[in-house]
């Protein structure tokens, strides 16, 4: 299997961190695996994606041109990104804040209503995991065990506490998509 | 051995496999794409455990004039930084490649010129090269493609440069200094001794320790007869090093029409664009120079008597195309497709700048 996922929102939407969270579950999970960030003035407020590419095989490019999957949290990054969505292949969204929604009808469009949820569970910074959980519902990439441990790797000793609460926006996550 | 797989960025990779190689100090300056070597350097605290120095200089000046002063007294030592950064640094790397000194110098590079941006680049191929600061000098210049190799060359760029005692530099761009990917770490081993350093470097600024003479490290030599012999020695050095070090890699190449050849993670957008070419019946091979200097010159030749059309895709504006041609000798047309700025082919635009150029064949 291949899977070559962008990630894309609002700097401070955690895009980075989701990336960085399954790019660790991939390595948990024995494959190979590429994190390429737009590094630039993103990282200061604009917009912020990461693509992801988890592979079986060694990944050659870890710049591609379409994508098997789209996570899209803001409009700028649907427009930009919903073209680029490979026929067949899924873009999931937050419709918090989108004007315009997808129109593709070549692939699985998912909306996943992650702001709300985050609400709901009272804390905002189980948004990114939340969708991450969506994610990993729709695409079955790998098994929660390994998310989990990607989980342990990324996040610093001293905020381990908070992984039950992840595990929970993660399974909130999955319960959104249908 | 410690054969655990790691995820990291290319730059975290390189403060890493410098702590472990054993190396005695880093002088730096923080400058975009490649601030993640300092911050992973000041991170880990090696001055705590191998006694490796780690200082922030005032400026990249001052930090290249360190590498200078440590390398004078056999230390293994390295900086690094990006493209304005090493051109600030450029004066204190001739001195170094006069002196015929060791160092290790990186530069993850962005786009120029000038200030210009903090997306990755190629720009700089001319620079690291063909001189870059003045006089007649080279230095080894690597170019990793993958977060393993900015890890494996900071091993493999010292030790070159200790051989030779020339100067090494890692040429990355910023995509594979910023992106993370899985890495072996190469096993951790202890700093040299004093009695280490001044066996392996006879020349070196150590105290006479009974030698009976001083030993003087400068660039400087003002009887013209004498600067041009020491000039002699360099250029007998570079020869050699281009007898023995030149590497690079093929893929595809066995069986095929057309040649692309591109360095650093170009190699991989362009692999892939290969790739998806050869499921269309299109067969391309990819020549992936490792060394920039010395260039993979036999290895282009030898493909230039099999191949139609060379292509070289490059993150600026045709540099490297340069030394592919001369390699070539005129025997098939030589084009290149270039993105600059800070912007990044993909494999599509590859597949269509092949198109433009061989695509009526």
């Amino acid at each position: 299997m291949k899977e070559e996922i962008i990630i894309a929102g609002f700097g401070g939407q955690g895009v980075l961190s989701m990336g960085k969270i399954l790019a660790y579950a991939a390595l948990m999970d024995n494959r190979e695996v590429t994190w390429m960030p737009a590094y630039g003035p993103e990282q200061r407020g604009g917009t912020a994606n990461v693509t992801v590419i988890v592979s079986d095989k060694s990944i050659s490019s870890p710049i591609v041109d379409s994508y098997d999957t789209a996570v899209i949290l803001n409009q700028q990054s649907l427009d930009k990104f919903e073209s680029k969505v490979k026929p067949g292949g899924t873009l999931i969204y937050d419709p918090y804040g989108i004007h315009h929604a997808p129109q593709r009808k070549d692939i699985t469009v998912i909306p996943v209503n992650a702001t709300e949820a985050a609400i709901e569970m009272g804390n905002s910074k189980t948004y990114n995991m939340i969708l991450l959980g969506a994610l990993l519902k729709a695409r079955p990439l790998m098994e929660d065990e390994a998310v989990i441990r990607g989980l342990k790797k990324t996040l610093p000793e001293r905020h381990h506490h908070l992984i039950p609460l992840n595990q929970e926006a993660i399974a909130k996550g999955k319960s959104l998509v249908k | 051995m410690e054969q655990e797989v790691k995820l990291m960025k290319g730059n975290e990779a390189i403060a890493h496999a410098a702590i472990r190689y054993g190396m005695d100090g880093y002088f730096g300056y923080p400058i975009t794409p490649q601030s993640e070597v300092l911050e992973t350097l000041t991170l880990e605290k090696p001055w705590e455990t191998t006694g490796m120095v780690v200082l922030q200089a005032e400026s990249e000046v001052a930090a290249i004039n360190m590498v200078y002063g440590g390398a004078a007294s056999g230390k293994a030592v390295m900086t690094s930084s990006s493209s304005p950064g090493v051109s600030l640094k450029q004066e204190g790397i001739s001195y170094i490649a006069g002196a015929r000194l060791p160092a290790l110098i990186i530069n993850v590079m962005r786009g120029g010129p000038g200030l210009g941006t903090i997306q990755p680049s190629q720009a700089d191929y001319f620079q690291a090269t063909k001189g870059g600061g003045h006089g007649d000098y080279h230095l080894i210049v690597l170019s990793p493609a993958t977060v393993q190799e900015m890890t494996d060359f900071v091993g493999l760029g010292m030790d070159l440069a200790f051989k030779y005692r020339v100067p090494a530099m890692i040429l990355a761009d910023g995509i594979v200094g910023q992106m993370m990917e899985k890495v072996v770490l190469p096993p951790a081993r202890p700093r040299r001794t004093d009695e280490e350093v001044r066996a392996q470097c006879p020349w070196a600024a150590t105290g006479k320790h009974g030698r009976g003479h001083r030993n003087v490290v400068t660039s400087l030599e003002l009887d013209s007869a004498v600067m041009e012999k020491n000039n002699e020695i360099l250029q007998d050095t570079y020869k050699l090093i281009t007898a023995n070090e030149v590497r690079c890699q093929e893929y595809f190449t066995d069986d095929c029409d057309y040649l692309i050849v591109a360095f650093g993670t170009v190699a991989r957008i362009a692999l892939k664009a290969i790739e998806e070419a050869r499921e269309k019946g299109i067969k391309i091979g990819l020549l992936r120079p490792i060394t920039l200097w010395p260039f993979p010159t036999d290895a282009v030749a030898a493909m230039s008597r099999k191949v139609k059309g060379i292509l070289t895709v490059e993150l600026n504006a045709g540099q490297m195309v340069e030394d592919v041609r001369l390699a070539a000798e005129g025997r098939v047309p030589v084009t290149h497709f270039g993105r600059m700025g800070g912007m990044i082919p993909t494999p599509a635009e590859i597949l269509d700048a092949f198109n433009r150029d061989f695509g009526k064949e």
